[in-house]
């Protein structure tokens, strides 16, 4: 283990090879060349390197640390408890001066409430907005860049729909606010002007990217056998793609709409400037809406460090963290399988 | 039912004309929306955009001069945002490609790690800045360095560069690690057959190789940092300076921070629309000009 271990990673393919046994008579030269150590300095710069190899798993136990310390208050003090409990936040509540028990978002007012349903529905509708437009966008495009376009055209068109994924997503957002809304409440008489849709429409093309890049690798990553294969037993292009390709690179494509639905949850300026910012529960998409994304940004500038609301706005950012982490780890692991399979041919 | 030859390419011939107009049509369809985006900016911009707009600050509460502050402190923060994520960025990188045993525990956490920091949302990024940096490690250099009194331990551009160096850390690794992936192994075995010692593979003959690669990861962590709002909310930027930062503990103005803030609580829509629309533009010009940068540097990679 321990020549192993002095042997450079790269070089080990050779080290692990089977030893060749010297017959006994063998001469082994006692003094080879003579190796050149190397400068004293360069040993403590190599384990700075290790060092700050440590600084992304650092960065993410601490972010979870972080949000777990500050959203700890729900739990532990008697004070912020007094304002708000899981079961006011998940459940309908009867509060003082409603009829019906009910679960609605007001952080400010003299009874604060906390409950999370407007937020959740509200993130729910604007994500699946998005989703709607940019999976099926997304793919098509891939499958489009992927097969029929050739040379020239698939090297600029690439970049081209790559560049989506350069826009800011304040300079998205502000797009959304000023033109798109005027340009859909027109088209489509919506009541109110920033809506699920506007900004659904908006965080769409923020989400098209990533579904776009994702999937058009899933696409390029089935085998050309497969292709040729169905090819040479009479199936038309058409029926190659629906039939072969697209099934085959199928867990891509999922992890592709699922990498894509985190980053939409987790999409802040956005929603933040296209939602309307109002926190109803309905099922209508025309209606305002309040994400938890939007929440944080706007209401944490305000909330007083180490209050209940405090505790609350840490415990959304978890909410999203955990959220968007198990997709990413899901997508990540089908990606990586992917590109084990690609290596391995 | 069984098809005759004729009817069967006829088959093929609908079905293929089917597939390319769906899918060309997506591709038309983004290609139009990108073009109705930059469009409406440019033929909004140019009425405002102008020397003076670039190279004044601004007068009469936001609505005459220009946004130079907003301009230097966006350069300011991803100035120094690049300085520190790209040595970490890069080390991680050769840690992960060079050194680490690629089967072991330590180096699937570090791959985990990155992997799942590239897709924290930004809002989270800004609530840990705010919880950890502004709070706990501002707040602490004030206990033990300054009685107590506030420097640290509120927003400033230190924090703000922070928060987004660890947003932008995975986009360094992730190109710097392609660019070491393209390194042929024989190089390092002959080079290792010198009895050349690790360190002098690593940095004399590996990362100058990979340079461009590494500069392709720059430019775009740039061009991300610079685009981040919901990151720096908290952490440091301002609508409003009457001066430009002087240390690493002062506010910022902010150009995509200018943008959110005037689209959303303006009192006077009428007269800031073009003040927004010619900031957009500077903001937009100047992600587009990075982007643009590191497809060329990329097709030069590829095609040296």
């Amino acid at each position: 283990m321990s020549t192993q271990n002095s042997i450079p990673m790269p070089l080990q393919h050779i080290a692990s090879r089977p030893r060749r046994e010297l017959p006994e008579d063998t001469q082994v030269p006692t003094r080879g060349l003579p190796i050149r150590q190397p400068p004293k300095w360069h040993a403590p710069l190599e384990w700075l390197v290790r060092a700050m190899a440590m600084i992304a798993v650092l960065a993410i136990v601490l972010i979870f640390g972080f949000l777990v310390k500050s959203a700890l208050p729900m739990w532990t003090s008697a004070e912020v408890r007094k304002e708000v409990t899981q079961a006011q936040m998940w459940f309908a509540t009867l509060w003082p001066g409603y009829d019906t028990p009910q679960n609605v978002w007001q952080p400010v007012s003299e009874i604060p409430k906390f409950g999370l349903w407007p937020l959740v529905t509200g993130t729910l509708k604007s994500t699946i907005v998005s989703m709607a437009i940019a999976g099926p966008l997304g793919v098509a495009a891939a499958v489009f860049v992927a097969f029929y376009a050739r040379g020239r055209t698939q090297e600029i068109l690439k970049p081209t729909l790559e560049l989506l994924a350069g826009i800011p997503s304040v300079v998205l957002g502000f797009f959304a606010l000023i033109s798109l809304a005027t340009w859909l409440q027109d088209t489509f008489g919506f009541d109110s002007r920033l809506n699920a849709i506007v900004s659904g429409v908006a965080l769409s093309l923020a989400i098209v990217p990533v579904v776009f890049t994702i999937s058009e690798e899933a696409i390029r990553a089935v085998p050309a056998t497969y292709v040729e294969a169905s090819t040479a037993l009479g199936a038309a292009k058409w029926q190659t793609i629906l039939k072969v390709v697209l099934p085959t690179a199928a867990p891509g494509i999922a992890s592709a709409i699922a990498l894509g639905f985190g980053r939409a949850v987790g999409e802040t300026m956005i929603v933040l400037m296209a939602s309307g910012n109002a926190a109803i529960t309905s099922w209508n998409p025309a209606d305002s809406v309040r994400t938890l994304s939007a929440t944080v940004a706007s209401e944490l500038g305000e909330v007083v460090f180490g209050s209940a609301h405090y505790a609350v706005l840490f415990y959304l950012g978890l909410l999203l963290f955990v959220f968007t982490s198990v997709l990413n780890l899901l997508g990540g692991r089908v990606i990586d399988a992917q590109k084990a399979k690609v290596k391995s041919r | 039912m069984t098809l005759t030859p004729k009817s069967r390419s006829m088959r093929a011939k609908f079905g293929d004309a089917a597939m390319v107009v769906a899918t060309l049509s997506a591709v038309l369809l983004l290609l139009l929306a990108l073009a109705l985006l930059l469009g409406d900016v440019a033929v909004h911009a140019h009425e405002k955009l102008s020397w003076t707009f670039l190279s004044k600050s601004p007068e009469d509460g936001m609505m005459a001069g220009g946004i130079f502050p907003a301009i230097l402190g966006t350069a300011m923060l991803v100035l120094l945002m690049t300085a520190i994520s790209v040595p970490i960025g890069v080390a991680t990188a050769i840690y992960l490609h060079e050194y680490a045993r690629a089967d072991a525990l330590w180096t699937r956490a570090v791959r985990m790690a990155v992997q799942n920091l590239a897709g924290v949302p930004s809002i989270v990024f800004g609530l840990f800045g705010l919880g950890f940096f502004v709070q706990f490690v501002g707040g602490g250099l004030d206990k033990a360095l300054h009685d107590g009194k506030l420097v640290w331990g509120q927003p400033g551009l230190l924090w703000a560069a922070l928060t987004l160096a660890t947003l932008t850390l995975p986009t360094t690794i992730v190109a710097t690690e392609e660019a070491l992936r393209q390194i042929p192994a024989a190089q390092r075995e002959a080079a290792y057959a010198l009895a050349t010692s690790r360190f002098e593979v690593v940095f004399r003959l590996l990362v100058p190789q990979a340079m461009p690669g590494i500069l392709t990861g720059g430019i775009l962590a740039v061009s991300r940092g610079a685009g981040e709002v919901a990151p720096i909310l908290f952490t440091g930027a301002a609508y409003f300076l009457p001066e430009l930062p002087k240390s690493l503990d002062s506010q910022f103005m902010h150009l995509g921070y200018h943008v959110y803030v005037m689209a959303t609580q303006s009192a006077d829509v009428d007269a800031s629309t073009p003040i927004l629309y010619a900031t957009v533009a500077v903001l937009l010009g100047l992600t587009f000009t990075l982007n643009l940068a590191a497809v060329v540097v990329r097709a030069r990679i590829r095609a040296a």
